[in-house]
């Protein structure tokens, strides 16, 4: 077990100093940089006296060679300094950090909603006897994977802000604020979990162990839930370990449609002013959350499925 | 209505009387009627056996009882009357009180019919919980005593543990254990051992039998091996193709069989007959030197390190073994006595750790490359399970031309031709070529993959358990084949099987496996007639069928009891 664990750390540094190099590639190969980015943003091309540009570059050090700039940037990214935001001059760290909680407070609110919504849609579409019911219930995931986030953004404003005036259309303001970005996250996300649960749901539903069950004399609800849902959830619980990067993803989107604060919308802007340390930052942190996740959701397997520890002794148990 | 044939025993009412019960499945290509107006009764503390081949209904009548049919499955009429209720007609909720209390089931596959993610204990405990008799604080310690009644060693320990950490007799006991837990008046177990070898098999049946003696209890045994039902049963009910053809006490249908399906039955079940002498042997003698020679054969498998110096597991120790020309070689063991894996090894599928494998008095033992395929070339396989052997997306011609294609044997048309050739000589029209496996029964499918397996004209093929997916009847057919194939084209087979009754049948030289190790050889005849070994004999001694009286008169050599 404290093998497997080192194991999947060791994983986790690959994929995280992957994911920085990978991002710190291809903004390098975009034309431009941080400082003319800014200076053409900030006033007329013609104004800007060149000799500046050359000392501002020099400052931020882009105007080494890729390679030299890689391996500083790097190191210092080791030790957890991101430098200094090109557009604000704040600490990129400290730029995320400040960002952090409203973006956990959405994705959170939003993944426990995909979760329980997404979930009981398939608990109750593959429980249901009514087979149009099933049917209406197991069209819905297609639906909400496949309309656009803003678009159900704007459709909830819309109804439940402008209409009816239950929650306030945008702002970082308390729970309520929450309510609307929350679930408009939630409604792409859940649809996939929905999907998969529902799937290996009707699959576990097929399994021999389940005809013993309903032989014991069980009912079907202690059927579903007891012995088909806790088999049915693992293949879900690996969607969900993909669909916080989607999450973190979505937040760009949604924080944009809802003008909230957080990481989403400082991605959009770092973007925009071509802000490579800052982007670097984000790129980084968010492999941080998705590696931290899914590293949790491997150490939840066993506590699910017995068998999972013991997957790699199975060749030798075969012979 | 209740007595019909009853010869003076208890003539009172049945247990469970099934009148007219016909069940239907709705499937893409329309209504399958599974089963046409069956009548069956079973009378308490009796066991009577439900016997058919794949396909017959057994399965489904067993399944329809307490109304866990799949969700395509229907019943369409008739009654299956159980104490008072109408099964038939009664109310879910109702049923679910019978279900587990009054009527338990032995289901057919131990290793999937357990749940994987409870515990053992959890499972049978279950039971006493959904029907009232424990409480939460009792239930766990009433399951131990249920599962030490069922016969699981250690119970207390195996309580705790999770479905993959048992064996599969062990997890049939468990399933045993869960059937029993409520005291049911009867219990039907489908097919309750097919998935096990025949030592576990008798030791487990004994048992059941034991149990249900001890209480009174009915039993519903469906099986495909008259065997076992001749051995268990005191009436049979014969089934073909949905329909009841036979029904009586075992003993008269063993000696007079009035239905002709009974009696080719009856004769294709290799447990009651004896060796045919089908397979002649073939004339070069034993002077020459043999095709496959393998020499104090070791492999070994590195298990998991659970203390602090790694362990190994022996599974191959020290075999040597023989095979000439156009002979057949038998490995005969249990499951884990490492037959396949000498197989395998032979194959160079897989590395030995010691020893030397000769094919055709070249050393193999560590082939690789280009000397490795030379091998396959000579030496090829035939699976065990035709149903997932055979690539469902390929047609059949392309199946059997896949190996003239690997080794790059002809141009198109005469590797059709040979296709066709080779279609012709497994008996299949030629018409298959175009059709997908799926269309095929099993015993099609597996003369595909013997046709597969000659393409080449090997000098060598193993025959992993080729038959023991089949039904009875086919299996006969499918031995038959092998042995006209070998008579034609000299081929030597490899021929694995934990079946001794098949064993018989074709092998000319017999080597019974035990953890690893070659226990005793011999020819077949002198094997059955004379084990020296005492595992042979326990062997032996578990093939089903044993307590039959006298065999069918269609057969053509009588022969007496094995034990």
């Amino acid at each position: 077990m404290r093998r497997y664990v080192i194991k999947r750390l060791a994983q986790a540094v690959g994929v995280l100093w992957a994911a920085y190099t990978v991002s710190f590639l291809v903004l390098d190969y975009l034309p431009g940089d941080p400082v003319t980015a800014m200076a053409g943003a900030g006033m007329d091309s013609g104004q800007v006296d060149p000799k500046q540009i050359a000392a501002l570059r020099h400052e931020y050090g882009f105007d080494k060679p890729v390679v030299v700039q890689y391996a500083e940037y790097l190191g210092r990214a080791a030790r957890g300094d991101f430098g200094d935001a090109v557009s604000t001059g704040r600490p990129v760290t400290s730029t995320l950090a400040d960002a952090l909680p409203q973006t956990l407070q959405l994705t959170g609110a939003a993944l426990l909603l995909a979760v329980v919504l997404g979930g009981g849609l398939a608990v109750l579409a593959t429980y249901t006897a009514q087979r149009w019911l099933r049917q209406l219930l197991l069209s819905l995931p297609p639906l909400g994977v496949s309309v656009p986030t803003f678009w159900v953004g704007l459709l909830l404003v819309e109804t439940f802000s402008f209409r009816l005036h239950w929650f306030p259309a945008f702002g970082n303001d308390g729970p309520k604020g929450l309510v609307l970005p929350a679930l408009t996250l939630a409604v792409p996300t859940g649809a996939q979990v929905a999907q998969v649960l529902a799937k290996s749901l009707l699959t576990a539903l097929d399994q021999a162990y389940v005809e013993t069950a309903r032989a014991k004399g069980a009912d079907r609800w202690r059927v579903h839930l007891r012995h088909a849902l806790r088999n049915a959830s693992l293949p879900a619980l690996t969607v969900v370990g993909l669909l916080v990067g989607q999450l973190i993803a979505g937040s760009v989107v949604v924080e944009t449609v809802f003008s909230r604060d957080g990481l989403g919308r400082v991605t959009a802007a770092a973007v925009t002013a071509q802000d490579i340390p800052l982007v670097q930052g984000v790129v980084v942190f968010g492999a941080l959350i998705f590696v931290t996740t899914n590293l949790v959701i491997d150490l939840v397997y066993p506590l699910l499925d017995p068998r999972v520890v013991v997957a790699s002794d199975r060749r030798a148990a075969l012979a | 209505m209740t007595d019909e044939r009853e010869n003076g025993e208890d003539v009172t009412t049945p247990l469970l009387e099934i009148r007219g019960l016909s069940v239907s499945y709705r499937t893409r290509g329309g209504t399958v009627e599974a089963v046409r107006g069956v009548d069956l009764d079973v009378w308490p503390g009796q066991v009577t056996a439900v016997v058919g081949e794949s396909g017959s209904g057994k399965s489904t009548i067993a399944h329809a009882i307490t109304r866990l049919l799949p969700a395509n499955g229907r019943i369409d009429a008739g009654t299956v009357r159980f104490g008072r209720h109408d099964l038939a007609t009664l109310s879910e909720a109702e049923l679910r009180t019978v279900r587990g209390a009054r009527i338990g089931l032995v289901p057919q596959d131990p290793t999937v019919s357990l749940n994987p993610v409870k515990r053992i204990g959890d499972q049978v405990a279950e039971v006493l919980r959904i029907h009232g008799l424990a409480t939460r604080r009792s239930a766990p310690a009433e399951a131990v005593a249920v599962l030490d009644r069922a016969g699981l060693p250690d119970a207390a320990v195996r309580a705790r543990q999770y479905p993959h950490e048992l064996s599969g007799g062990m997890r049939q006991r468990a399933l045993i254990a869960i059937a029993i837990a409520g005291r049911p008046e009867l219990i039907i177990a489908d097919e309750p051992t097919s998935a096990l070898d025949v030592t576990v098999q008798r030791v487990i049946l004994d048992h059941l039998q034991r149990l249900t003696e001890e209480s009174g209890t009915a039993v519903l045994l469906v099986t495909h091996d008259l065997g076992v039902a001749a051995d268990r049963a005191q009436r049979l009910v014969v089934m073909s193709q949905g329909k009841v053809v036979e029904a009586g006490p075992t003993r008269d249908i063993l000696a007079d069989p009035q239905d002709d399906y009974t009696r080719h039955l009856l004769a294709s079940a290799p447990s009651l007959t004896t060796a045919r002498p089908r397979t002649p042997v073939s004339s070069p003698e034993a002077q020459t030197a043999p095709l496959l020679e393998v020499r104090n054969l070791v492999k070994e498998f590195r298990l998991p390190r659970t203390g602090e110096r790694p362990r190994t597991l022996r599974a191959v120790d020290d075999v040597s073994l023989a095979l000439h020309r156009g002979r057949t070689l038998a490995l005969v063991g249990e499951s884990g006595s490492g037959k396949s894996t000498t197989a395998r090894l032979v194959l160079r599928l897989a590395d030995a750790t010691a020893g030397q494998i000769l094919f055709d008095g070249t050393d193999v033992t560590t082939a690789k490359g280009i000397r490795a395929r030379q091998l396959r070339r000579r030496a090829q396989l035939v699976y065990q399970n035709p149903y997932a052997s055979l690539d469902p997306r390929c047609s059949i011609g392309e199946v059997i031309t896949e190996p003239l294609r690997a080794f790059k044997v002809g141009d198109r048309a005469s590797r059709l031709a040979r296709a066709r050739e080779l279609l012709d000589r497994v008996a299949l029209p030629s018409a298959a070529l175009e059709r997908r496996p799926a269309e095929l029964s099993g015993g099609q499918r597996q003369r595909v993959a013997i046709a597969r397996a000659l393409a080449l004209s090997p000098d060598l093929v193993v025959c992993d358990e080729p038959v023991s997916a089949l039904d009875v009847s086919v299996q006969a057919q499918v031995l038959d084949l092998l042995a006209e194939l070998q008579a034609d084209t000299g081929v030597a087979y490899l021929f694995i099987s934990h079946d001794l009754a098949v064993v018989r049948q074709i092998a000319h030289h017999v080597a019974v496996m035990r953890a690893g190790r070659v226990v005793e050889t011999g020819p077949p005849e002198e094997l059955f007639s004379r084990p020296r070994h005492e595992y042979t004999r326990e062997l032996l001694a578990a093939i089903p069928g044993g307590r039959v009286p006298s065999p069918a008169p269609e057969t053509t050599t009588s022969r007496g009891p094995v034990s």
